[in-house]
Formats: structure tokens, C-alpha cells, sequence
């Protein structure tokens, strides 16, 4: 208790400096999170006004299947996104941790490159990819495997695996810093008491990793709900994920208050997803790299 | 050591990592119920030896022998030795309870008979009542009780210590020290204890394997090792000692007469000895009398005082020899008034008190 009585001293202290950043947060969060969800109270005018009568009627209209049915695809196309990504970035990030320096770097590389090129690009890459005359379907024509090109892009398929290959550093990053920061003592500990490498794995390596591991799911599945531009390019006619919801009321029907709700809902989600996630014991510092 | 069965041995144990030679053929019996240290300075290759012997590195060269088995290759799970690590290692997502009883579920034993043991264990290292807590609201000393207990009940055959205490303050320290060593006898276990600290190692251990740049310098008894160091080396890492640089005179029978400084005294023989050449004279700094007055003794000689601190129970003191080199001397206060700085003083000592040692010491 006295400790901490010291450190709360402590941090007052430095308070004065943390205001600048303070006021920042009030400025561009605070502020403009109370104008969105003060417009999705309101109803919208013409063009991109909107105004009285106040109420919750854009909520109301939520609740319908088109919107509802909408909500689950993407839940449903989160949470496998925040799965593949485990799957394949735990293994990636542990190996790279255990590499020698220069592989890590090496490794480090092949997974930041691409980030330092346009999203967007990357994507039409992966359009390239997938289409009838693309190198996956040539590949799998030439090797006598299909008789007709298969139909890749524009599907849920393909929206599917552009979420994993674009959010996978986010799994990656968080894994590997907790990987890297693991005491290899307590798997030789392990190993010493009688563990074989398969529970030494499980009863150790994974529970000291859990931090990284909730971060990453995390870090995965919120921004997969709300990408918008990855199921505009890849998906079909019928994939129609939050993130398009919003996009398509703010500038095709140009209801904004109506978008500043699903807008709402979204960060709702994603607070109770954070909630979720601090009561497992996860700590905003294990989001950071 | 019962009736001295060899349980561990170890045999042409050579390691390298990249380049770098950490073990350079090393042979080692231990004996059952023995108590054994691994004693030498940082990057002798003592904890290697170790990890060698727990299996969590294998050998370039050699073998590991285990109760007559070859465990050379075996995977560390595989084999009946624990290790309690050098940072306590323990598991810091489990309390005491589950740290301990760790080993024991692993085997997938019945979770009441688990449940007695760790009890037994607790009592042994005398932890009850902290079975929930975690290893993050422990003392460095209390980890370490769990760090014990947690490999003590797998009844391994043998113990492997690396540096244990090294964390612990002092008193602390020799406090455990005691414990470990009752706990070793009452268990019947063999330990094998790694350690840098000679203070450590001497009053714990059966016997210590005096270690320096992947080799045995010397394996013998804690007297053997302090008494009738073998080398410079060994001489100077344990205790505090004077190497008195002495030319041979003359061999006898049974001794040689050394001339140091001057004078001319016995010493008890080594037989690689020859006439003319300089050998090295151990001479503890606390087996050297002085005197301000002549000592009708055959191991005797004479220097200035040049130097006297007043430590608690002793004195120290510096001697200059007429040939320039330093005696350190240690001596009780009780004894009758201090000579004068500058003044001459008669340094003698037993003759058992001077051993020969090789001259081992790395020159720069």
C-alpha cells in the first residue's frame, strides 16, 4: 500500500506534462466521438444536413434483418480472420524469435516491407492473383487439377484471406515481442521435470505467450469488422460487412446520421471486445511493440 | 559416501560452442549420497558441466553415465536427475502449489497422493501456508525453498544446484546453506552443486572439483583442496594466501631447502623438484606468525612491516622481504602488542603450513 501511495505521488507529479496529450485526446477523440454520437441522434435533411427531431429512430432501424445479417458476416469474418492469423503468426513470430539475429532481421523485413506499400496496392495484387486468367488458377489449370478456372475473386473467400494477409503483422508483432521477452529458463525447467517439448509447449510456452496472443487477437479482429475498401475489391455483390454499411450510408445515401449509428454500434462492439479482453488479464501495454 | 558407488560419471566430457572450447575433456566419478561442488570462476565451464549432466545441452565428446546407464543422448525428461536453476526458474503463471506439484502431474499421479507429497514437501522446506501464492509475491529466499521442493519430490537420484544461492543477501545465504546441507543428508540425495563462491563450498561439500577453463584443476576433499592446493591457481582461489617465489637449494630425503630471500629453509618435498630452479611456496596468510623478536624456528625470515590494518578479530599486515616481494599476514589481536611501522619483524610458520604448488597462474 505504501508503495503505491509513492508511485501515485509520483505520477502526479508528472501529471503537467501529460496535458499537452491530454488535450489532444479531448480535441480530436472526445470531441469529434460526442458530434457522432450527437448525429446519430438526429435525422438527416437534405444533402449532407442533418437536424431534428432528436431520437433513437436511427437505432430502431437497425434492428432489421438486412443490418443484423450484415453484423454477423462480419463478426463471423473477424473472428476467422483473428483465427487464421493465430494459427499461421504464432508460428511465424516464435520461429522468428528463436532465429539468429540475421534471420530475424530477415524475417522482420519480409513482414514490414509490404506495410511500407500502399494498402490499396497490395490488394489489387492479390486481385491479380485471384482472377480467372491469374497465376493461382494458370497453376492449377496447368497442373490438370480443374478443367475451368475457378471463381476466386469476388467472393467471401477472397475478402477472407485479403483480411488474414492484411492484418497479419498485427498478430505477428505482439507474439513475437512476447515470444522474444519469454524466459527460456522455465521451458528447461519444464523439460527438467518431466515435461516432453509437446507440454513444456502447452503448460508453459503458451500460457507465458498469452499476453501476445490476446493482444493479437485483439489487434486482428477489431479492425476487421470495419475494413471497408478490402470486401469493396475483392468481395462479391453479396458481401456486405459493417465497415461497407457505414461507407455506403455516409456517401451513397449520403445519411449521415444514420451512418454515425452503425458508426456507434461498431465502437460499442469494439469497447466490449477491449472490456472482454481486460478482464482476461490483458493489458494495453501488450498491444504495443 | 556410503559404500562409495559410483552413481554419475562423467568421461572425456569435451564441449565447444562455435569456436570456443567451454569443455576440454573432463572425467568425473561421483558417489552415491555425495555431496559434490563444482567450484571455479565465471566461464570455467561449470555450468555447462551441469547442463552436460541435466541434458539440456549435449556434448561435443564423451559420455554421461547415470546408475551404470549411458544417458549421453537421453532427452532431459527422460532422466532422473533434477536441477533447481540458477534464478529459481520458477513457473510464474502457477502458485507454490501447482509449481511444486508440477513433476509429479506431468507422471499423472493421483491427485490426493500429489496433494500428501506436496504437503511433505512444503513441511520439509517450510513453505505451509503458501500454498496459493504466487511466485511474484515471494521472497528470493522463499522461491528458492519452492525451486527445491519442486524438484526434491521426484526423488531424483541426483541434484544438480546451479548456484542456488547466489541471489540471496548474506545472512540469508548461510542460513540456507545449513539447510541445504541437512536437507541433502536427511534425503540421502546426491547434489551436485555449482558455486563460485569458495566460502560457499567449502564448509557444504564432500568434495569440490576445482574447475578453470573447461578442466578439473583439482578434485579433492574441502581440507585437501585448502591444505595441499596443487597449484598457484588453486591456492589462491580458495583462502587467501601468499605465493612466495623460492629457489631450491638442495633436495633431502623427505624435504628440500628453499632459499627465500635470502634464507634458507626446509619444506616438505615435491618430487618434480630440481636443484636451482624457482618453484612457487603457498603460505596462508593466517599460518604466518610474527614477532618483533627472533623465534628459534627453522621456517623463519625477516622483513619490514610496512603496513598493519586492525580488522575486527585479526590484524592484517604487510611484510617487504629483502628481495622485494610481500608477505600478507592475518593475525588473531589477541596476541601481545603490535611492532612499530618500519621496524624489522621475524615472519615464521610451520613447516606443514608450506606447500609447493605448480606454477599455473596465466601470464599477462
Amino acid at each position: 500500500m505504501k508503495s503505491r501511495g509513492v508511485v501515485g505521488k509520483y505520477q502526479r507529479s508528472r501529471e503537467p506534462l501529460a496535458l499537452p496529450m491530454m488535450l489532444y485526446g479531448v480535441l480530436f477523440v472526445g470531441l469529434s466521438l460526442m458530434y457522432i454520437i450527437g448525429l446519430s441522434l438526429m435525422t438527416r435533411g437534405a444533402d449532407f444536413n442533418a437536424g431534428a427531431p432528436f431520437g433513437a429512430h436511427n437505432y430502431a432501424r437497425i434492428f432489421s434483418t438486412l443490418y443484423l445479417r450484415s453484423l454477423l458476416q462480419s463478426l463471423r469474418l473477424a473472428f476467422f480472420t483473428a483465427l487464421f492469423c493465430l494459427l499461421i503468426g504464432y508460428p511465424f513470430a516464435y520461429f522468428m524469435a528463436k532465429a539468429s539475429p540475421k534471420a530475424r532481421t530477415w524475417l522482420m523485413l519480409l513482414l514490414i516491407v509490404p506495410f511500407w506499400t500502399n494498402a490499396l496496392i497490395r490488394i489489387y495484387g492479390w486481385k491479380i492473383l485471384f482472377s480467372a486468367t491469374g497465376p493461382i488458377n494458370q497453376a492449377l489449370l496447368g497442373l490438370g487439377l480443374i478443367a475451368r478456372p475457378l471463381r476466386l475473386l469476388y467472393t467471401d473467400f477472397a475478402v477472407q484471406v485479403g483480411m488474414i494477409y492484411a492484418m497479419l503483422p498485427f498478430m505477428v508483432l505482439p507474439v513475437y515481442s512476447a515470444v522474444e521477452r519469454m524466459d527460456w529458463a522455465m521451458v528447461e525447467a519444464s523439460r527438467d521435470l518431466g515435461a516432453s517439448p509437446a507440454r513444456a509447449f502447452l503448460t508453459v510456452t503458451v500460457p507465458m505467450t498469452l499476453p501476445g496472443v490476446l493482444a493479437g487477437l485483439v489487434l486482428t479482429f477489431i479492425p476487421s469488422i470495419g475494413l471497408f475498401f478490402l470486401s469493396d475489391l475483392l468481395g462479391g455483390s453479396n458481401t456486405m460487412l459493417w465497415g461497407n454499411m457505414v461507407h455506403n450510408e455516409l456517401l451513397k445515401s449520403r445519411d449521415l446520421p444514420f451512418a454515425a449509428a452503425l458508426s456507434v454500434v461498431l465502437l460499442a462492439l469494439t469497447g466490449i471486445v477491449i472490456l472482454v479482453y481486460r478482464r482476461m488479464g490483458g493489458r494495453a501495454e501488450s498491444m504495443v511493440f | 559416501m556410503p559404500e562409495h558407488k559410483v552413481l554419475l560419471s562423467l568421461r572425456g566430457l569435451r564441449k565447444t560452442f562455435d569456436t570456443q572450447e567451454a569443455l576440454d575433456g573432463l572425467d568425473l566419478d561421483v558417489f552415491e549420497g555425495e555431496f559434490i561442488t563444482l567450484l571455479g570462476p565465471s566461464g570455467c565451464g561449470k555450468t555447462t558441466t551441469l547442463r552436460i549432466i541435466a541434458g539440456l545441452e549435449m556434448p561435443t565428446e564423451g559420455s554421461v553415465h547415470l546408475d551404470g546407464q549411458d544417458i549421453t543422448h537421453l532427452a532431459p525428461e527422460k532422466r532422473e536427475v533434477n536441477t533447481v536453476f540458477q534464478n529459481y526458474a520458477l513457473f510464474p503463471h502457477m502458485n507454490v502449489y501447482k509449481n511444486i506439484a508440477y513433476g509429479l502431474a506431468l507422471r499423472g499421479m493421483d491427485k490426493s497422493d500429489i496433494k500428501r507429497r506436496v504437503n511433505e514437501m512444503l513441511d520439509l522446506v517450510q513453505l505451509e501456508g503458501y500454498e496459493k501464492r504466487m511466485p511474484s509475491q515471494l521472497s528470493g529466499g522463499q522461491r528458492q525453498r519452492v525451486a527445491i521442493a519442486r524438484s526434491l519430490i521426484l526423488s531424483p537420484k541426483l541434484l544438480l544446484l546451479d548456484e542456488p544461492l547466489g541471489a540471496l543477501d548474506l545472512q540469508l545465504r548461510r542460513q540456507m546453506q545449513q539447510e541445504l546441507k541437512s536437507m541433502q543428508q536427511l534425503l540421502c540425495i546426491t547434489f551436485i552443486y555449482i558455486t563460485h563462491d569458495q566460502v560457499e563450498a567449502l564448509p557444504m561439500s564432500d568434495r569440490i572439483a576445482l574447475m578453470r577453463s573447461g578442466r578439473f584443476v583439482q578434485l579433492d576433499t574441502p581440507k585437501g583442496l585448502y591444505e595441499q592446493p596443487h597449484t598457484a591457481f588453486a591456492a589462491s582461489f580458495i583462502g587467501e594466501t601468499n605465493l612466495v617465489t623460492a629457489r631450491v637449494e638442495a633436495i633431502k630425503e623427505k624435504e628440500v631447502l628453499l632459499n627465500i630471500a635470502g634464507f634458507t629453509l626446509p619444506c616438505y618435498c615435491e618430487d618434480w623438484l630440481t636443484p636451482g630452479e624457482n618453484i612457487l611456496l603457498s603460505l596462508r596468510a593466517e599460518r604466518i606468525h610474527l614477532s618483533a623478536l627472533p623465534v628459534n624456528t627453522p621456517c623463519r625470515v625477516t622483513g619490514e612491516l610496512i603496513e598493519s590494518h586492525y580488522a575486527g578479530g585479526e590484524r592484517v599486515s604487510l611484510i617487504r622481504l629483502m628481495d622485494g616481494q610481500v608477505l600478507r599476514v592475518r593475525a588473531t589481536t589477541e596476541s601481545e602488542a603490535e611492532p612499530e611501522l618500519g621496524s624489522t619483524v621475524y615472519a615464521w610458520w610451520n613447516q606443514l603450513s608450506g606447500v609447493i604448488v605448480r606454477d599455473d597462474r596465466v601470464s599477462s
